[in-house]
């Protein structure tokens, strides 16, 4: 049949997808391994792959070292939750205008939103904070939540709008010919069919929010209860020495709930990327 | 149509009124999001624009005109600093989009185990760049860690290796360590642009004798080309103002070896707390990145034109 592959081209695909995950996953390897080695092994020369006394120690001590990461792994959630429900109210009507409405200014606007993409936030830092300083927001969540929001909106927008396009609009149609309204349709007839769509757009708009919460966390808050965890992994980093397997430990801890969840929803990702985000 | 109640589709809804225009219904809906990045990037932008044409610090600032322009424009460094940040951009990118390509094949080739291997491949995407960057360090230290001895016990180097501590190793190491960021994403998408192509295609081309080789050359490639080259320019943008991962590996050294632009406007703006220079070295990142938008778009336009693409 036409998919079917002989043996040794079987193995050559094998041995390649080997390679390719070797090189995605060493990182975490290596960070698992270093997170099992007490301190003093874990600085010996030359370099053993295995040691004869693993244990999982750093995993107990690293919530002493740094009192406050439970905290931080909380507010890596809460950040990227906030990020992702606050944007989502801003794209669903944006992309809804530009999936079904005729406007002035349409694409002219629409192109706006995408030009946003070229100047992250690093560009921007500077009056950034003094607009956010000016709002009262510096060292709150909301430092970090706010601009996270801002350059997540063009990616949610362009993304759901070709979600939305995919919808027949032969369904709304039936429902104004009932008499209802665009809003009404929008609520009660796109949006339940755009959900597989929905949560597509709104897991890639986390993944966003959880990744990207660095700058901002370091530029915009100095607080420490608010810090999520990829800034607060540094103060793991002490004035005499570096407790890396406790950091590692830590760093895996922190984002293995959130790994969970992606490898779950995975499927699901892949399908509606290929159903709304690409066009024909 | 299981979605609408049957009591709702039965009984007529009553118009109010006049229903709004959808031309200003539609200005409604965009609104929110208008006026959000409005305070929240343009003014921002606005901003920086004035603040580029200022001497501003920390104590006060005071118009002077174009001077920080023309600083930059006579300074070798910054000159170099360009150049830098294009052969990143490039050498990334690059490197990201065969990456990704290779691999969407990979995942998209029919063997069991794929709906795991398609599973392993989305870590280094979902977890936050800061925290990838510090198993890089870990990897990249010389006495300690895993590539260092992996290259000592091959005998391509003999003794510790500081990979980060050399200014040509430093730099390939953070495009590494970049392109290990910004593959995943690159892979999913053009498998999701690969599930997307006909199978008539391919059998069509199959019943015909087309060879695999020939099929990927010929169907494959032409009809994922839109995701590809959307994917590039964006990857492209990203990539330029990518600052996480030179900041947590090398903070821009040694010797400024890996100072991108990105890296020198905050290093300038808040390191040294020389906002106005810094707001030159941002307005020059967006022109420098609209300029190249738009040559690669033209270029793309021409390509389209010349494959009839839409």
């Amino acid at each position: 049949m036409i998919n079917r592959y002989t043996l040794l081209q079987k193995i050559g695909i094998y041995i390649a997808i080997c390679f390719f995950l070797l090189f995605m996953l060493l990182p975490f390897l290596e960070m698992f391994m270093a997170s099992l080695r007490p301190l003093k092994h874990l600085f010996r020369s030359p370099y053993q792959f295995w040691s004869d006394n693993f244990s999982f120690d750093a995993y107990r001590n690293m919530w002493t070292t740094v009192p406050l990461l439970g905290r931080y792994i909380a507010n890596s959630f809460f950040i990227a939750a906030s990020v992702t429900l606050i944007t989502m109210a801003f794209v669903i009507p944006a992309a809804y205008a530009y999936a079904r409405l005729d406007f002035p200014f349409k694409s002219a606007s629409l192109a706006g939103f995408l030009a946003v993409n070229m100047f992250t936030g690093a560009v921007l830092l500077i009056p950034l904070y003094r607009v956010l300083r000016q709002l009262g927001l510096l060292n709150t969540y909301w430092a970090i939540i706010v601009p996270g929001v801002a350059f997540l909106i063009p990616m949610g927008i362009w993304l759901l709008r070709s979600y939305l396009e995919k919808i027949p609009i032969e369904l709304e149609e039936a429902a104004f010919v009932d008499g209802a309204s665009r809003i009404y349709t929008l609520r009660r007839v796109v949006l339940p069919l755009a959900m597989p769509g929905l949560i597509v757009v709104a897991t890639s708009i986390f993944i966003g929010a959880y990744a990207q919460q660095f700058l901002f966390a370091i530029t915009f808050n100095q607080e420490r209860a608010y810090q999520p965890l990829p800034a607060g992994l540094f103060e793991f980093i002490g004035y005499q020495s570096v407790a890396w397997n406790e950091m590692m430990a830590a760093a895996l801890v922190g984002v293995l709930p959130v790994m969970v969840v992606f490898l779950f929803l995975q499927k699901f990702l892949v399908a509606g990327l290929t159903a709304g985000a690409v066009k024909k | 149509m299981t979605v609408l109640n049957a009591d709702s589709t039965a009984r007529p809804i009553r118009k109010k009124g006049k229903a709004l225009p959808d031309r200003v219904l539609a200005w409604f809906l965009i609104a929110p999001a208008v006026i959000f990045l409005g305070v929240i990037v343009a003014w921002p932008l606005v901003e920086t624009v004035r603040l580029s044409f200022t001497d501003a610090r920390l104590g006060g600032e005071h118009w002077v005109g174009f001077e920080n322009y023309t600083d930059l424009i006579g300074d070798r460094k910054f000159h170099a600093t360009i150049v830098r940040t294009f052969v990143w951009m490039f050498a990334s990118v690059g490197l990201k989009l065969v990456l990704g390509l290779i691999g969407a094949v990979l995942l998209n080739a029919a063997v069991p185990g794929r709906a795991l291997f398609r599973m392993l491949v989305l870590p280094p995407w979902v977890i936050p760049i800061a925290i990838g960057m510090i198993g890089w360090l870990w990897l990249y230290n010389g006495h300690f860690g895993i590539i260092a001895a992996g290259l000592q016990y091959l005998g391509i180097i003999d003794g510790p290796f500081e990979f980060l501590a050399y200014k040509r190793s430093a730099f390939i190491s953070a495009i590494v360590a970049d392109v290990w960021v910004g593959t995943p994403m690159i892979t999913l998408f053009l498998l999701a642009a690969m599930q997307g192509v006909s199978r008539d295609l391919y059998e069509a081309a199959w019943v015909d004798g087309a060879s695999r080789w020939y099929r990927f050359r010929r169907i494959t490639i032409p009809q994922i080309m839109p995701v590809l080259v959307s994917m590039a320019l964006l990857s492209a943008i990203w990539t330029f103002n990518s600052f996480e991962v030179i900041w947590i590996l090398t903070e821009g050294g040694p010797r400024h070896a890996t100072t991108t632009l990105i890296v020198d406007t905050y290093k300038t703006a808040i390191g040294n707390f020389k906002f106005g220079e810094g707001a030159a070295r941002a307005v020059i990142i967006v022109i420098l990145l609209a300029v190249f938008s738009s040559i690669y778009l033209f270029l793309l336009n021409k390509v389209n034109k010349k494959y009839r693409i839409k």
